[in-house]
């Protein structure tokens, strides 16, 4: 398969999770949550209740892909940043080191220039747990290592029964 | 690309459904989510046009249920058939963890499917895939209009690899859960290989 699968493990969701809460109160935004580039929903903090954070993520993904798309055909690399004022709720997207994409929603309880400076330094922290999930991913491939699987033992009947 | 998280203990998969425009990918999907439990699907979105034609993707999540205490997850996604909009078939295939060919059975629709397949074939090898290596399955759909191609040819001409292939009526869903679990069930065995 192409590219590696995105594995992540009870501490390294702990400390995304504590960026993300920190960020969430920093920023005062309403909402703030990290979506891989294909559109799955990694973790949220705030009040999330009466969102549709699943379909948020992918819709997210898809606009950051098309910008990409955009950027591509102008000779640009990738545009890092979106924002969308909206008539109560603003949105302010950004991609982080390539693989995951940050969303923060916040009202006039907060302004566009505090967000961007709190995500700018949420931005670095994740860079570099993101890498280090990476290189140990990868560390534990090489050694042949995989972590007591669930889907090791995957049979026809599990599969089956998703069926039912 | 699977997404596996140990800590909220869920599993997410991509699925996409690929095609000639009108073959009935968007209709696949309408049939899942009509027939599935409030409490397994998020909403089906649709991003299309006035025409109610597939412009970017229509996104459909579904939790089917556990497999050894993990929730698993699966993201159902359809490409725009129509040739103009190559550019966003390319991203929707980011990431795919499994791929259903949709065929629109009938005989005047054969150059299309053969040109969407190339297609996909372009995709995913300019994005590292291989076609015989992903997690695939092929509906021959439309089974209940008049004008239909034999099975045989559309095998002869769709399958060359002789993968798993399902008639279908989506409108009425006849086929339509066989070929999705046939691809879901690819996806998941192929995960029991890597972890
Ligand atoms: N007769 C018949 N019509 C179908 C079938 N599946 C889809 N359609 C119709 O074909 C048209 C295009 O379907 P749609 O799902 O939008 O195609 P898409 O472009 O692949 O998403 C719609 O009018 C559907 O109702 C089928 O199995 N039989
Ligand atoms: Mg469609």
């Amino acid at each position: 398969m192409a590219g590696t699968d995105l594995v992540m493990y009870e501490n390294e969701f702990q400390k995304i999770d504590e960026e993300l809460q920190k960020l969430h109160q920093q920023a005062n935004a309403n909402v703030v949550f990290l979506v891989d580039k294909n559109g799955q929903l990694i973790a949220s903090a705030g009040d999330t209740h009466n969102i549709d954070t699943t379909s948020l993520a992918s819709l997210t993904a898809g606009n950051i892909a098309a910008t990409g798309g955009i950027a591509r055909l102008l000779g640009e690399k990738e545009f890092t940043i979106l924002f969308h004022e909206g008539e109560k709720d603003n949105i302010h997207i950004s991609l982080i080191g390539q693989r995951v994409i940050l969303v923060v929603i916040f009202d006039q309880r907060s302004s566009l220039g505090l967000v961007r400076l709190r995500v700018k330094k949420t931005s670095e922290v994740l860079t570099k747990l993101f890498d280090e999930i990476t290189s140990k991913a990868e560390k534990e491939k090489l050694e042949g290592k995989v972590a007591e699987s669930p889907f090791a033992e995957i049979s026809d009947e599990d599969i089956d029964n998703l069926f039912r | 690309m699977s997404f596996i998280n140990y800590s909220s203990r869920e599993i997410n998969c991509k699925i996409v459904y690929y095609g000639p425009g009108l073959c009935g990918k968007t209709t696949n999907l309408q049939y899942i989510y009509k027939k599935t439990n409030p409490e397994q699907k998020g909403k089906l979105i649709s991003l299309a046009t006035e025409s109610e034609r597939t412009l970017f993707f229509d996104f459909l999540p579904l939790a089917l249920g556990d497999i050894r205490g993990f929730r698993v997850r699966f993201h159902l996604y359809t490409v725009p058939g129509q040739v103009f909009y190559a550019a966003s078939r390319k991203l929707i295939l980011k990431g795919v963890d499994g791929v259903v060919f949709v065929a629109d059975s009938q005989i005047e629709r054969m150059e299309a499917n053969i040109e969407s397949l190339e297609d996909l074939g372009i995709n995913l090898a300019e994005q590292g895939y291989a076609i015989e290596k992903l997690p695939y399955a092929i509906q021959y759909n439309k089974r209940d209009l008049p004008s239909v191609a034999p099975l045989e040819e559309m095998n002869k001409i769709l399958n060359t690899n002789g993968v798993q292939w399902f008639e279908a009526v989506a409108t009425t869903g006849i086929g339509v859960f066989e070929t999705l679990k046939s691809v879901a069930k690819q996806v998941l065995l192929e995960l029991k290989k890597h972890y």
